[in-house]
């Protein structure tokens, strides 16, 4: 460790870090809940599934001894919830709204019975990439640091946004999410598709759950998640069920929450409150730029119950 | 899942059980609490009990008091600081018919003991932490707790031996006195071995909020911190990134060091096996616990970590020493000439604050040194 005082730099640096540490949640449960709503449906239960994945991701790759097959157990176990949560919303006047927050309370449950023998061992962790190596500042070395998840969330984003702009299996889950009506006279069959759609939704909220247990911060206790699942279905909104935008949302929610550790650490000690406060603020900040008294919110899938 | 209706339907019969003690208790309450033998005693977490930490310190003690002969013991995890401990303690009293009850976290005195407290005055309520006085508190309730700001003193010794940036690094959740005595005690341990030494707080605001305290964590390491350590009620994260970035730990409320076996230089746990079985026997031969039960190493209330494998032997000597100098008792950790970190004089040429005073309960500064600030 070098006793290199980088001053002020150490704020962006740190922003820069804890965007690429802490985003990889966001993006995998945002990215998650774009899929599902695109198809017309909205899976508020996201925060019980990334719960659940962080524990089951966690017990398996403790038991396994390979954390790999833990994110495959947390994809398993959260698509299984999105499947859950799916097939109860095609039944007839069922809130989805309603469901989504009966199985976040479910999925947090279930973990916690089901996480209490793993809270004491240690699992192997998830490996990084270090892109850091031009620098010899250990600051930006470990800013750098970065998991392979946080690199297929990206692919992911790019991915997902490609299907829906190019691909057939992407038009359907739009028109479907657009307009049941149209999906039917297309012979189309809605029901299957959402629930389709939220079971993948689903398992990538189990993987974003994986990525905290299991690298960052990298254990499993009940109190891993602070609310990531929930801020994560905000942030489509804020993204406007745009893939590449829930990316870079996710950076930024990141990024901002680096801002008040970073703070202190340059000696910026007071008011921490505040500075923890940064997400929120900015979020609202932007909804208000961005919102408009004489349209519809821009990019709203025309099935989603709370947009309809 | 398949399990999933299984433990929902555990999920109603568990609700309607407690539907049922809160209708049945007051009948059944006095019944139960008459008959002394075996003796049951209630232990009450506010979080999981095997964090690694706070709650784990308390559960290692009712393991100890479940050993001893003539005593069943109950225990609930996960209870909130709200008036859900109300209902836990009730239940223990009326359902398991504890004449002891050790609701351990800070937050359940007030209202929460004192609320329940004067309906069962054949119940002895223990609370860990320093709130009880006689002229304001029922008498079936007692306060107890150690003074494991010398525990992060010699953490302190044993970091400023180790540091070779100068600076070290504490991850604080809330900045109340015993967090901020625990910050003081761990740079004016550090400054006895050199008096350059700063240290470099940072707050997460929250008892358990694993991200943040890992992103404080990193921002310490960032700021070139090199011996890390924390008061936040699960300090696993905070050990194992720390130990991530090639820094030094000392633990806190338990022993970390299988967290990070290299890097784990030593710790300020609490020994509360011994705590709970002293007061546990006093109760089974028919005395009364002090109401107002303090103390350190001596007393055998806290304890330190066994020394990692990095430490070096000048940092084992001066621990060493200042441990036995500790054992005889009134050890002294702030001596004057004192200025917290904003300038104002906290004890002047020849004042001192002994280990026992009760100045030390209601600090709210940082000491000369540290980098940070309480609001």
């Amino acid at each position: 460790m070098s006793d290199g005082d980088l001053g002020l730099w150490a704020i962006p640096i740190a922003m820069l870090g804890g965007a690429i540490r802490v985003s990889t949640p966001f993006l995998f449960v945002s990215l998650g809940e774009v899929l599902t709503e695109r198809s017309g449906r909205i899976n508020l239960g996201l925060e019980g599934t990334l719960v659940f994945g962080a524990m089951s991701g966690y017990a398996v790759a403790y038991l396994t001894g390979s954390p790999w097959a833990g994110v495959l157990a947390a994809a398993v176990a959260g698509s299984i919830f999105g499947l859950f949560h799916g097939l109860i919303c095609s039944l007839p006047r069922v809130n989805d709204i309603a469901i989504g927050i009966a199985m976040m309370l479910l999925g947090m449950g279930l973990a916690f019975y089901f996480g209490k023998p793993y809270i004491q061992p240690v699992a192997p962790d998830l490996p990084s990439i270090g892109f850091g190596w031009w620098s010899d500042l250990p600051q930006v070395q470990a800013a750098l640091r970065v998991n392979v998840l946080f690199l297929i969330g990206i692919a992911a984003a790019i991915f997902l946004w490609w299907m829906f702009r190019a691909t057939r299996v992407g038009l359907i889950i739009r028109v479907v999410g657009d307009s049941t009506d149209a999906a039917r006279a297309m012979g189309l069959n809605p029901a299957v598709i959402r629930t389709l759609a939220t079971a993948a939704g689903g398992a990538f909220a189990g993987v974003g759950g994986a990525y905290l247990s299991l690298f960052y911060p990298g254990s499993w206790n009940e109190g891993i998640s602070s609310g990531q699942g929930l801020m994560a279905v905000a942030l489509v909104i804020f993204a406007r069920w745009n893939p590449i935008a829930c990316f870079w949302a996710a950076i930024l929610f990141g990024g901002a929450g680096a801002l008040g550790p970073a703070l202190q650490s340059v000696g910026v000690s007071s008011g921490y409150y505040l500075f923890y406060a940064a997400p929120y603020v900015l979020t609202l900040g932007v909804l208000i730029a961005t919102s408009s008294p004489t349209r519809a919110v821009t990019g709203a899938p025309g099935e989603l119950s709370i947009t309809k | 899942m398949t399990t999933a209706p299984f433990s929902r339907r555990g999920f109603l019969k568990g609700s309607a059980a407690l539907a049922g003690a809160g209708a049945l208790g007051p009948l059944a309450g006095p019944a139960l609490a008459g008959s002394h033998s075996p003796l049951t005693v209630g232990f009450i977490y506010v979080g999981p009990k095997d964090d690694f930490g706070y709650n784990q310190a308390h559960a290692e003690g009712a393991a100890a008091v479940k050993a001893m002969e003539g005593v069943v013991v109950v225990e609930e995890e996960n209870v909130a600081e709200t008036v859900d401990v109300q209902k836990s303690m009730e239940s223990m009293i009326n359902f398991d018919g504890a004449t002891l009850l050790f609701p351990t976290s800070f937050g359940y005195f007030d209202p929460h003991i004192l609320e329940v407290a004067p309906k069962y005055p054949e119940v002895r309520f223990q609370h860990a932490a320093g709130l009880w006085s006689a002229d304001k508190h029922p008498m079936n309730v007692g306060s107890y707790f150690g003074y494991i700001g010398l525990g992060q003193y010699l953490n302190g010794i044993v970091a400023g031996h180790m540091t070779s940036t100068r600076k070290l690094g504490f991850v604080a959740a809330k900045p109340i006195p015993q967090v901020l005595q625990n910050i003081n005690s761990y740079l004016l341990g550090a400054r006895t071995v050199d008096p350059t030494i700063t240290c470099q707080v940072i707050f997460t605001g929250e008892w358990s909020l694993a991200v943040k305290e890992a992103e404080a964590t990193n921002a310490l390491a960032d700021a070139g911190c090199d011996v890390i350590t924390c008061h936040v009620d699960g300090p696993k994260v905070v050990m194992e990134t720390a130990a991530g970035r090639d820094c030094f730990v000392c633990g806190y409320h338990a022993n970390q060091s299988p967290l990070a076996p290299e890097k784990y230089l030593t710790g300020a746990e609490w020994n509360w096996p011994g705590v709970y079985t002293r007061m546990v026997q006093t109760v089974l031969d028919g005395g009364t616990i002090d109401n107002f039960d303090r103390g350190g190493l001596a007393e055998g209330y806290i304890k330190m970590s066994p020394l990692g494998p990095a430490v070096t032997d000048a940092a084992r000597n001066q621990f060493e020493a200042t441990m036995a100098e500790m054992m005889k008792g009134d050890f002294a950790a702030y001596k004057g000439p004192l200025m917290d970190n904003a300038g104002n004089t906290i004890l002047s040429e020849g004042q001192v604050f002994l280990e026992t005073d009760i100045a030390l309960e209601s600090m709210n500064y940082l000491v000369e040194g540290v980098i940070g600030s309480t609001s």
